[in-house]
Parts: C-alpha cells; structure tokens; sequence
C-alpha cells in the first residue's frame, strides 16, 4: 500500500494499537491516526472514473483511517460528530465490512434529515425576514415541508416539482414559499432563481433574450392575502393576461412553445425541465451532491453550470447522473455510492503539488465546520446549550432549549457566534453564502471567548468526565474521544498528562485546557 | 442631482465603457453562435469585478465615522424639532422648547447638554424616505439603497471596512458596533463576510469590558501564554498540514487573535484606563460609557464605530415615560461626546451621526391600545451630524407646522449617505465587488426612481 512520507517521526512512536479493518495491519503496527491502510475498501464502479485519472496524474491517494472516516462520514451526512462510545466501538471493530454498515446506518439516522434540511433551507432561502419577508410561520412550514420530504426520501424531481407547481396557502401549503422567498418576485426575478436553484445556472449571464422567453412561465403567479395575518396565497392567476393573444414562451434550450390557456404554465415549465433527457436538471443535483460530500464541484462553482465551464471529470458525471435517473431520483442511493466510494475515502492529507490534483479529487479537502455543525459539536461534546433568537417579534417563533442549531427552521433564528462563523445570509440561494472562511474574530472567539470558556469549565459533560475517577491516561483518552473522535498518539497523552500536572495548572484546570487545546485545532475545527 | 457616470473613472478594465454597456456589446457580439451551444447560458463567465484599490475622490476629512443608531425610531417633534405651537394633540405633555447656545435654534426640553453643545453639531430637518418598516427603513437609512432591489447592499461600515483597508492597519479590526448587531438587518449585505462589524459583546458600564474573545475571565496572562504553547504542541494534525493553505490561513487568523488577547488590544478596551471623573461626565450607564469606548476606538484610528443604542425606540406605548427615561441619558452621552472628542482635538476629523430608522406620528394616538403612544413615521425627521468636516451650529432644512412633512429642502438617504462617504473620501459611485460579478455600486445617485436633492453642501 502506498503511503506518503509525510508522516511525522511522533506517529511511528504511537503506542495506541488500532484493530485495522481487513485485517491487513502487521500486528503492532503503530497506526497513524489520520491515515489507515485501506485494505478492505474495495474499489466501487464509481472509482473507475476517478482513480485511473489520478494515477495518470502520478497521485496514488492514501485511503483515511477508521476514526477519520466515521467522523467525515457523520460530520458530512449527518451534521453532528460521533459519540465516544460510537467512535470507540467503530475503531475497535474487526468487521471487514463496518465502514459499508456504517453508511446504512447513518443513512436511517434523523439527524439525516434535520441536517440536510439546513442545507436546502440555504439554497432555498429559508428565513423569516431580510431581505426577503418571508414571516416566521411560513418559514417554519417551509422549513417542515423540506425536512419531512427529505425523512421520506422522497425522489428528487418530485420534490422539485412540487415546489414548481405548488399553489395553496404560505401557512399551510410550505412548498409555496419557494415563490415567496425572493427578492426580486417579478417573473424575470422568478425565472432568474428557478435557474439558480433547480439548472445550477446563472441566467444574469444568459443572452439577453432568453430569460424574457423563460419568465412567461412564471408570469400567471398569483399573490393575495387573506383575513389571517401575514397569511398569503399563491395560486395560478390567468387573469394576469390581459390581453387574448397566443401566450408565447421559451424554455431555456430555445424551444419556443405556445402556452395552453387551460393549463398553469408553471406546470409546463416542470414536465419541460423534470425529464432524464433535461441538459440541466439531473446533471445540477448529482453534481451538487457530489459537491456536498467533497468539497468541490465537478463543475465547480456548482451553481455556475455553462459551457465555457467544463467538467473537471465527465465520465464521473455522466456516472452519478445515469445513477439519478435509473434510481427515480433517489437521493439515498446516490449518497450511498459517493460515501462508500474509495474516492470519497481519500486521506485529507496530501502535499501532491499537481495543480489538476485538487480538481480530480485527490485528496478530501479540508472545509472549516459550518457554523451550526461547529456550535452543536461543543454542545454536544460539553453538555450544554445556547440562545437562539430570532428579531421579528411573533408568537410563532418558540425555541426550545434542546432545539440544535441546525434544526433551527429559519435563517433568522440566530446566535452571535452563528453570525460570527457565516451562517448563511439566505438572501441569494448561492452556494458561496455561506462562508466558512477563517476570520480572526472567529479565532478570537474560540480561543478567549468566556462563551466557550464556561462550557469547558461546567458543561455537565465535561464536569463529569473531569470529576470521575478515571486514571489520567484514561481521562486523557476519554477527552480526545469525545473531542477528536480518536485515541491520542503516546506523544499527545505524554504531553497532556505532563501539562495537567504542571505548576500553571490547579484542579481541572489542566483537564479544561487539554480540552481548550483539542477544541482549538484544525483537527477539530476542519472536516477533514 | 445628476451624476455624470462617464466622467469617473470606474470603467470596466480601464476601457472608459462602463460595464452595463459591455455587457450589452459582449452579448450583442456573441449571442448568435451561443444558439449553438449545447448548454446555452455560456454567454460571460462570471467576471471578477475590477474594483478601483482606492475609491477615493478627494480631501479625507471624516476619518472615522461614529454612528449612533437609536432602533426603533426616535420621536423628532419631541426631541430635536420640536413644535411647541403645535397643540396638545401633537406635542403631549413634552410642549416645552429649551433655547441652546446658537441663536435661532431651539430643541426639545429633555436636551439640556446637547443645547450646550449646539455650535459642535447641525440638525437636518427634513430627513425623509417616506418608508414605514424598520426593517426596511433601516435598510435605507444604512445603505442609501431602496429595499426589495435583487441585491442586499452593505451597510456604511461595511463599506469603509471594504475601501479603508489599504490606509487603516490598525489590529482593532476596521468597522466595531457597541455592543450588539442590530439582527434583521445583515451589516455586510452581499460583500464577504470579513467585512462584517466586529460585535463587543460584554458591557462597557460593568466594572470590566469583558470583549467577547478579547478579555477572559479568570485566566492569568501566565495560563494564557502556556496554553498557547501548549495548543501548538497538540496540534498533531495541523502542524502536519502546515502547508495547506486552509491550515495556513487559520494560522494567520490565530496569529492576529492572539495580537488582541495578549498585546495592546485589550488595553483599548480597557475604560479603567480613563479617570473616574471623566467618566461620570458621560454617565454611568451603558450608552454613556459606549460613547466613551467609541472615543477610545477613535483615537487608534479604527474607521466605522456603531452604537446600536442600548434601548429601543419603537414607542408605540409608554412613549412619553419612555422618553423622560432615555432622553437624558442619550442627551447626556451624546454632549459629552462630543464635549470629549473636541477635548482631544479629534472632532474635526470624527464624524458623528445620530439617527432612528424613522421618526414617529408627530400626532400622538391616545386611543386604546396605544394610550398616548406614537407610531412609525417616515415622511419626515431629524438627524444630527458633528464633526468630520461637517459645521455645527446649522440647521439644514425644516419641516411644517406640525412636523409632519417636509416644508423646505428635503434630505434624501442618498444625499446623506452621500455627504458622509465624500467626506471620509469614498467615491459614491466606486464599484463593490458582488459576488455573482453583477453591476454594484456605493449609491444609487442618478439611478432611475432614486430621489436626490444633492449632498449636504450648506454644512460641508
């Protein structure tokens, strides 16, 4: 098995013996907690179109250990980090197939849903107020909507054309805010967002006459509002067309078509783009997906499909696209290929200098934490919770203490530290919104900030594994599971447990600061 | 006011054609081949857009900006355009004028302080943007721009941060607000988000400013510095990865973070470093001590400091105890204020605005449920400015009898916003970098439906 040569003398010196999966491990090897050998994950077809690509390249990727895996696997479908109970018995585990096991699991959690709830409700700007008015009740039954369409797996060109050819009440009929959730809510800014959302396409760019043909599908929307307060209805409004010539429209390959006026021309618009044979529409959502799990679109801006942009890899497209159709657009399924791919399994660490390495996926690359995944993680490692509020004042907008940040059900529900790590704006729909960008305030925050501080020093779960009476190898180990998801290397416990017993350090102090300084790692911070 | 785009220099690469128009040229040039196309929108990539280094167009007068925003909307006839002739109706139990020290000018009986100060500052009078929501009306206030356009604007300090940062190095970073962002408004619109406001958190009145990642409580500068020690040792990962870029940037934030938690950062925010007695003139209460911090920010340079006033405004009901209550301590923090940065020679180049979103129904609603309250009002209010190359002592235009409509000179937000960006010498017209590489600019002066009245010459 090919392994990089980066590796530091202090790994080699690990005395922390990990069970590999397959069996393949010389007994006693000193693993490296960051990159396993690889043995039995067999190549999948999807690693047909990747790997030889990359050999070519001259790259021969190293596949992540078990703990990497199980905490990428979480972080990335699930949103949330693995328990020490779960890490540790997923590390230990011989089972050649436990990584296979893993997904299927992962895939039936409920985090599955609530996580990739948040993700759509950015694409699908989600937010009660600013700069689109939304109201908090209508984004919460468009946030439900969402969430319950995702736990029913339900295909995905439904789900699209559900919110297409939506019509009912913003309170009760959640899909309809799609049309709602706009800035600029005239037929040309419609039509500008269908493409944004749904062909990964930015129609500001298009030739000037398209998107006047585009917009006449969306040019019967109806909007009125009712006797409930902030209640508004969207419905199909023929009315809208004054005068009784042919309506004319033009879907966005150039096809001119005349409307039927017995027919809601969103429904047109929908049978027209939710087809297999669509340039946009299945080729948008594998590569989104694809971008989702590894950082980077094949077309990349994922939202900037054209054709001057090309596919890094279009063999690898063409796969994940044909995989969509011949599963009726099941989201599931695709994930599941991608996840249990050898290529989704690269290591993170690579010093390939190849400047086409990044683009053909030879290592997983690193993406600080989303704002919401990296406030529950502390929560959830520590005990304890947060404020969430939300400005516009309304009844509706009740948060339980429980509640995580990423189940939040609108963008204006937040949180100081939220705003701080780029929560999306959810103003555009862009991928970009959300920044997760490295800012010194953010540094600040996580290394000073009495917010974090005091979760470190009387989070009920840190007090409790302070206040056991763990030997400190044990608690130093107990600390790096529950924080990195891994045992330390005997370099890292031979430090931690040298600094709990220097002279700086009272009490839990040196405890609370070995849980400062995992916290504050890229290790911790990065998915990787 | 026109604006004579041609004239700037904001061309796209320096062609002299401006961007609109060549993007009309380029699809014009190449539409017909892209028919061709299989996927068709391949028309332009999404450009970088050029954006001029140093928007600058002329003398810096204004080189930090104090912003003090009273959320909320503050009542203009009783406060600072009062109408003592107007009728109970209108005026409440607060019908009483109170002379200040320039002739002619008159404010409402709850300023004493500010009456003092008169000379330092100028009153605008017929503010009006006609807009009724705070949200939207905030908008407009902070960005010049209209709300529901396709584009969320940045805010003015998010905008200095953006053109300031090639003059200003300073490591308090460039655009601060005491202590809280005001929520249902995005400071930093569709800009980056490292052009967001650094929010203090903490309280400025408490016995120590603890700054939210600058100031920690109960940690020794001993424990400090050894457990950064002791981070770099853990590192595993990322001293493994050093040479990532992402790694690498983060070490750079870390680097920075630690400049404010372990060098001069903190001792900005340190108020005991002020004397007591000083102190007390601003008052001992949050928004008297933010005035003082807000001087302190002044003085190492930082560009754009906002106050979000520690209370709101929005009295609907209780108005007129909720203004017997915060009107002296806002017109106590403000004078001193201005008293302080003119002490320390720094109001010439310090500019300072106060303003509500709005003002608010210069008729008072006596009925149930308001009981004496006062609503929204957007047609017409006040808002002071100081300093920064504005003359005190003026009043720019005034509104009717019963202040409910402009009467002479209406102020519109693009020419107040735009007298504040000229001033600290930030062209209105620069290009800011949008993200999608769609056409943006500082102000929408000249553009079709944008009511303009020209800058604020009279007092600059």
């Amino acid at each position: 098995m090919y392994r990089l040569d980066r590796m530091k003398a202090s790994f080699i010196s690990a005395v922390v013996f990990v069970a590999v999966a397959g069996g393949s491990a010389v007994s006693g090897w000193a693993q490296d907690p960051f990159v396993g050998l690889g043995g039995g994950i067999p190549e999948t077809p999807l690693d047909k179109f990747v790997l030889p690509k990359l050999q070519r390249l001259g790259v021969n990727p190293a596949i992540c250990s078990d703990a990497v895996y199980i905490r990428r696997v979480f972080v990335d479908m699930l949103g949330t980090l693995p328990t020490a109970k779960e890490a540790r018995e997923f590390i230990t585990d011989s089972d050649r197939n436990k990584r296979r096991a893993l997904v299927e699991r992962v895939l039936e959690r409920d985090e599955y849903a609530t996580y990739w709830a948040m993700k759509w409700s950015d694409i699908l700007r989600v937010k009660a107020e600013f700069p689109v008015n939304l109201w908090p009740n209508a984004a919460q039954a468009y946030h439900r909507w969402i969430r319950a369409s995702l736990a029913e797996n339900k295909p995905y060109d439904q789900f699209v054309r559900e919110m297409l050819t939506s019509s009912g009440s913003n309170f009760r009929a959640g899909q309809v805010n799609f049309y709602r959730a706009i800035q600029n809510r005239t037929p040309e800014g419609i039509a500008t967002t269908v493409a944004l959302t749904f062909m990964g396409s930015r129609a500001e760019f298009w030739p000037k006459h398209y998107l006047p043909g585009m917009k006449v599908f969306f040019s019967q929307i109806g909007f009125k509002s009712t006797r409930e307060w902030k209640e508004e209805v969207i419905f199909w409004d023929p009315t809208k067309i004054t005068n009784s010539a042919p309506q004319m429209a033009t879907f966005p390959d150039g096809t001119q078509i005349q409307l039927p006026s017995d027919r809601d021309p969103r429904e047109v618009f929908a049978d027209w783009l939710i087809r297999p044979e669509n340039p946009w529409f299945t080729l948008n959502i594998a590569n989104r997906m694809w971008s989702w799990l590894l950082g980077r679109g094949i077309i990349h801006e994922p939202d900037d499909i054209r054709s001057n942009n090309p596919p890094s890899n279009e063999a690898l497209l063409d796969y994940l696209k044909k995989e969509m159709i011949t599963s009726h657009y099941d989201m599931k399924h695709v994930f599941r290929l991608i996840l249990n791919s050898r290529s989704y399994q690269v290591s993170s660490m690579s010093r390939i200098n190849n400047p086409q390495a990044e683009a053909n996926f030879a290592s997983y690359p690193l993406r600080r934490l989303d704002a919401e995944v990296l406030i529950d993680a502390i929560n959830k490692i520590t005990g304890t919770t947060d404020l969430y509020t939300s400005a516009i004042p309304e009844p509706f907008t009740f948060i339980p203490d429980s509640m995580t940040a990423v189940a939040m059900p609108d963008g204006s529900i937040t949180s100081s530290f939220l705003q701080l790590f780029g929560q999306s704006a959810r103003a555009t729909g862009m991928e970009t919104e959300r920044v997760n960008k490295p800012l010194p305030a953010q540094r600040m925050h996580m290394l000073n900030a009495s917010h974090i501080q005091q979760k470190l020093e009387d989070g009920p779960k840190m007090k409790a594994i302070f206040n056991s009476s763990l030997a400190p190898h044990k608690m130093v180990e107990e600390l790096y599971l529950t924080i990195l998801s891994r045992f330390p290397t005997g370099d890292e416990a031979k430090n931690a447990e040298s600094y709990a017993k220097s002279k700086v350090v009272k009490g839990n102090e040196g405890w609370v600061d070995l849980a400062w300084a995992l916290m504050n790692t890229a290790e911790f911070l990065y998915r990787h | 006011m026109s604006t004579n785009r041609s004239s700037k220099s904001t061309g796209v690469y320096g062609t002299g054609i401006s961007r609109r128009e060549a993007v009309r040229r380029g699809l014009v040039g190449t539409a017909g081949l892209l028919l061709t196309e299989r996927l068709m929108p391949g028309a332009l990539a999404a450009v970088t857009q050029p954006v001029a280094k140093t928007a600058s167009s002329g003398k810096v007068k204004a080189k930090s900006v104090i912003q003090i925003f009273l959320w909320g909307g503050m009542s203009h006839n009783d406060t600072w355009d009062p109408k003592p002739d107007a009728g109970y109706e209108y005026t409440g139990a607060l019908k009483a004028a109170i002379p200040t020290k320039v002739d002619g000018i008159q404010l409402g009986e709850l300023f004493p302080e500010l009456a003092k100060q008169a000379d330092k500052y100028s009153l605008i009078r017929s503010m009006t943007h006609r807009n009724f929501g705070h949200e939207t009306a905030a908008y407009l206030m902070q960005t010049g721009h209209t709300p529901g356009e396709r584009l969320a604007y940045p805010s003015l300090g998010a905008v200095f941060s953006l053109f300031k940062s090639d003059t200003y190095k300073g490591i308090i970073p460039p655009f601060v607000v005491l202590t809280q962002p005001a929520g249902r408004f995005s400071e930093a619109g569709f800009l980056p988000s490292k052009y967001k406001p650094f929010a203090t958190g903490g309280d400025p009145n408490a016995a120590r400013f603890e700054v939210e990642g600058v100031v920690a409580k109960g940690i020794t500068d001993e424990r400090q510095k050894a457990r950064q020690k002791y981070l770099h040792e853990m590192n595993t990962f990322g001293n493994a990865m050093a040479n990532n870029p992402q790694i690498a940037a983060s070490d750079d934030a870390e680097k920075q973070a630690y400049k404010l938690i372990l060098g001069e950062g903190k001792e900005v925010f340190d108020l005991n470093k002020e004397k007591p007695e000083l102190r007390d003139k601003f008052g001992r209460n949050t928004f008297g001590q933010e005035c003082l911090m807000a001087r302190r920010l002044v003085e190492v340079g930082v560009p754009y400091i906002v106050i979000n006033y520690p209370a709101g405004w929005d009295t609907h009901k209780d108005h007129f105890q909720t203004m017997r209550r915060q009107c002296p301590q806002l017109d106590q923090g403000l004078a001193m204020l201005l008293q302080d940065l003119s002490d320390h020679g720094l109001l010439e180049s310090t500019l300072v605005w106060c303003s509500g979103e709005f003002g608010r129904t210069p008729k008072v609603d006596w009925q149930p449920p308001w009981n004496g309250g006062r609503g929204h009002y957007g047609n017409v209010f006040t808002v002071l400015v100081a300093g920064g190359g504005f003359k005190g002592g003026h009043v720019v235009g005034s509104s009717d009898a019963k202040a409910e409509e402009p009467k002479d000179r209406p102020v519109y937000p693009v020419d107040f916003l735009g007298s504040i960006y000229t001033l600290a010498g930030i062209d209105t017209n620069a290009l800011l970098p949008h993200p999608l590489g769609l056409e943006a600019r500082v102000l929408p002066i000249g553009e079709e439906g944008v009511k303009s009245n020209g800058l604020l010459k009279e007092i600059m």
